[in-house]
């Protein structure tokens, strides 16, 4: 075995793997883990599909196209729930929905799948996955020492999974309303991330960048949740729906 | 009729998660990308500042019309 391959492989795929374990965490704790799960394990089923069909020709799938799409759609996806969670706030306060089992009606329905939870764990599990494979055959091909790529990624995968595993009982404690503006502050800096980089755009500091985003969106929201209670938004018993029907 | 429940289902389900209470978003999103894409095609290295500028000012915006909206709809007390 080549520890070299294995451990450069582990930790350029253990970033992957945090971006991939962080998306499904922040969607089970804020809309339905069942829809997480579901769509985490359909993007695992999508990408053994590619494995298995691409083999070593993994290395010229186009991922440029791939983060553009994806990325424009977490990004629209997280500025509305960044959106909605400064709008909840303003009229309800940071404490509401701590220890909730269930996110509000208006955002996942109890009676149906929710299919919005499924889309956005199966998009990063699977974009994230194929740039972990990616770097696999990379990696691994370039220093003749497949085997050894495949141990060190397999490695990150399964320390970082127990890891978010292990942390999902202390997001759970997050209040609600809290956690929702955090989601979407989250999303949206992986969606400007990929977005960017889709339409051939280079990040300074490479992966860095997305703490600077991940700040720069949670900052974004707590200023424009004081801006919003200084434009004098009318406050809303909690639970029901304000009159312009976004307070849901 | 079961199909075409289904396409309406699935066409209202991706207008949800792409446009959801405020269409100008994902509009600003689009035409921001577009820009980063022709200025990172001029070479402009600080291209990427565009994206995360756009996406903060168009949901300021958002937020100052949702939140002058709620307020104009609600009676005086």
């Amino acid at each position: 075995m080549n520890l070299t391959v294995s451990g450069t492989t582990f930790l350029a795929a253990g970033i992957e793997v945090i971006e991939m374990v962080a998306i499904v965490v922040a969607v089970g704790a804020t809309r339905s883990w069942r829809a997480a799960l579901v769509g985490a394990g359909g993007g695992l089923i999508v990408l053994v599909v590619l494995i298995t069909a691409l083999g070593t020709a993994l290395r010229d799938v186009p991922l440029q196209p791939i983060r553009l799409v994806v990325g424009a759609l977490l990004l629209v996806f997280g500025l509305q729930w960044l959106r909605k969670g400064v709008l909840r706030i303003a009229a309800q306060g940071w404490a509401v929905g701590q220890g909730e089992a269930h996110v509000d009606a208006g955002d996942v329905p109890a009676d149906r799948f929710d299919w919005t939870g499924f889309v956005l764990a199966f998009k990063g599990v699977s974009l994230e996955g194929l740039e972990i494979a990616v770097i696999v055959v990379a990696v691994g091909g370039a220093a003749g020492a497949l085997g050894s790529a495949v141990i060190g990624a397999a490695a990150a995968v399964v320390v970082l999974t127990a890891v978010g595993a292990a942390t999902y009982r202390l997001v759970a404690r997050i209040p609600r309303r809290a956690l929702q503006l955090f989601v979407g502050a989250l999303l949206s800096s992986f969606g400007t991330f990929w977005a960017a980089q889709g339409v051939g755009s280079s990040w300074p500091g490479g992966e860095l960048a997305l703490a600077g985003l991940v700040a720069l969106y949670a900052a974004t929201g707590v200023v424009l949740l004081h801006g919003v209670r200084g434009w004098q938004l009318p406050v809303a018993p909690t639970g029901t729906a304000s009159s312009s029907g976004e307070l849901r | 009729m079961i199909v075409v429940r289904w396409v309406r289902a699935f066409v209202g389900f991706w207008i949800d998660f792409v446009i959801g209470d405020d269409w100008t978003v994902a509009a600003t999103v689009l035409v921001a990308l577009l820009a980063t894409w022709g200025l990172t095609q001029a070479g402009l290295p600080a291209a990427w500042v565009l994206l995360p500028a756009a996406a903060v000012g168009s949901t300021a915006v958002g937020l100052r019309r949702a939140a002058e909206r709620a307020r104009r709809s609600t009676p005086p007390r």
